[in-house]
């Protein structure tokens, strides 16, 4: 009788412990498997658009999240779920993710080696003195405006999780962005720091300086510096 | 001719050649900027005596000569804006002049070299002393970069003279211009400067770059933002640690590229908030805290050796 009453007292604490359990530990997030097939409710697979290596997609200016701050990553899908960062298609897809499923894709491409193929540019380097380089490292500061580098660190490798890298990034991507920071699509900057520069920069110096980081290669050492 | 006849021919040749002409060795400056150096010594010359601030634009960065000067010019700016690497010798912390002196020392109200190399030799009440722009320079070295002064013939003193008497080229001597050093003139707190309240405003506008704990950001072991105090910023001898000091370039210049943005108490509250943390020692440090103040920060503007928030200041410098 012993016996079974330990028995019977073993069993009732393993329900209970199984029942105590966070849902999410359970039924845990598989980031891999959103991001080749989605997440069955309506978000697409990120591979279509951001490639299966998260090196994003040149022509389609679709930018590379391998690799890129988990911080950042999930601020950006927060903000497209909440609308202070606009884009039909993030938009669409970032709502009909869970807060957990944005929070493991974002922890899941953080992790993401950057791709080595972005070690060699697509696009040539323009001159040291070109309106793209002297902008990105000297600013125009008769506008107000600093280097971009001063924030986005040498070359644009990015700086933590508030200002993401520039360093290879589709240049379509960055003309998107600077153009969605001029016309208030995107307000999800802190500070304003964006949305204010963008009114200071000329069609010629976005295309320009969109340029100079599209051509800058990145290091393929696993992570943002 | 006598002697003395050539000189003041030789002055008058010289002074008419940098309003008309480019010195020997320089190739790219433009008409326009031709035309507004002169135009400038011609307004220098009528207002002198008045106490109208001048008005100077600096060349741009395209027109620094080719050539043996330009090479020197070059190598001038590039350790202005690279200090560390470029005047490595003479750097203890991780600092650029460019960090305090924005757009490589061009941009007014932030101590632009323009504003400076003229106001030179100066009586300077720091040091009881007439100071050469070399010996000022050495003075940022020793307590700024929190390092040690190059000698005033050190390829390093010489190419930083360069490039400030190149910028301030066409810009006259002896006249303080508009938006030379920090806008200080007339800037004062509605109220005495509060800790607290510049934490918050610290936290608000500030801790994004600078970090939470003020020591900035870096990448690769460099610093992309700087820190504002702790052993790899400037010490406690700096013109920076003043409050006075803080305060304007803060309310001038800072969120980076948001210059003017924040109210004069809030620049003044954060400039509090950020000299009341520990920094290195003053290289001037007599052995005794009070005498020190005495001696070398007698002045509202130094929090070094007075108690702020529970905190003795210099009574535990940071060292590296």
């Amino acid at each position: 009788m012993h016996r079974f009453d330990s028995r019977r007292r073993w069993f009732g604490m393993g329900i209970a412990l199984v029942a105590t359990l966070p849902l999410g530990a359970v039924h845990a997030v598989d980031a891999a498997a959103i991001t080749t097939q989605g997440n069955g409710k309506g978000a697409a697979p990120c591979v279509a658009c951001h490639g299966v290596d998260g090196g994003g997609q040149v022509a389609a200016g679709n930018p590379r999240l391998a690799g890129l701050d988990a911080a950042y990553l999930q601020k950006q899908l927060d903000d497209f779920a909440s609308g202070t960062r606009a884009s039909p298609v993030m938009q669409a897809t970032a709502t009909a993710l869970g807060a957990d499923e944005r929070t493991a894709l974002a922890a899941y491409y953080g992790k993401l080696p950057i791709p080595p193929a972005l070690a060699k540019p697509a696009t040539p380097m323009p001159a040291a003195d070109s309106v793209g380089a002297m902008l990105a490292t000297r600013g125009h500061w008769d506008n107000n405006v600093p280097a971009c580098v001063q924030c986005h660190g040498p070359a644009g490798v990015g700086v933590g999780a508030h200002f993401p890298p520039l360093a290879g990034q589709p240049a379509a991507y960055i003309v998107m962005q600077l153009k969605a920071w001029q016309l208030g699509a995107r307000h999800n900057d802190p500070l304003q720091l964006m949305q204010h520069l963008s009114h200071a920069l000329s069609e010629r110096d976005i295309r320009a300086v969109a340029d100079w980081f599209a051509a800058q290669p990145l290091i393929a050492n696993g992570a943002t510096p | 001719m006598k002697p003395t006849m050539g000189w003041v021919g030789a002055i008058a040749m010289a002074a008419l050649s940098a309003c008309t002409q480019q010195p020997t060795g320089t190739t790219t400056a433009s008409p326009s900027a031709a035309a507004t150096v002169a135009t400038m010594h011609a307004s220098a010359a009528s207002k002198s005596i008045t106490s109208a601030p001048e008005e100077f634009t600096p060349p741009a960065e395209a027109q620094i000569p080719t050539g043996p000067l330009g090479d020197i010019i070059r190598q001038g700016r590039d350790i202005f804006t690279d200090t560390p690497v470029h005047a490595k010798a003479y750097v203890g912390n991780g600092l650029n002049c460019s960090n305090c002196h924005l757009d490589a020392g061009r941009l007014a109200n932030s101590a632009p070299l323009w504003g400076a190399y003229g106001m030179y030799p100066q009586y300077r009440k720091k040091t009881g002393q007439v100071n050469t722009f070399g010996e000022r320079l050495q003075g940022c070295f020793r307590f700024s970069m929190n390092g040690k002064a190059p000698t005033l013939d050190s390829a390093e003193m010489v190419a930083l003279e360069t490039y400030a008497w190149w910028m301030a080229r066409g810009a006259p001597v002896g006249v303080k211009l508009k938006g030379a050093g920090y806008p200080k003139q007339d800037f004062k707190p509605p109220q005495p400067a509060d800790f607290v309240r510049g934490e918050k405003v610290y936290a608000a506008n500030c801790a994004l770059c600078h970090g939470d704990d003020g020591q900035g950001q870096q990448i690769a072991g460099r610093n992309v933002f700087p820190p504002l105090w702790g052993p790899q910023s400037f010490n406690w001898g700096a013109g920076m640690h003043q409050l006075d000091n803080a305060a304007a370039f803060i309310k001038a210049n800072m969120p980076l590229s948001r210059g003017g943005t924040l109210s004069d108490q809030d620049a003044w509250d954060v400039a509090m908030f950020m000299d009341a943390h520990e920094r290195p020692q003053d290289p001037r440090y007599t052995g005794d805290l009070g005498q020190t103040r005495a001696k070398y920060h007698d002045t509202p503007d130094s929090l070094y050796g007075t108690e702020v928030n529970g905190h003795l200041l210099g009574a535990a410098p940071t060292s590296q």
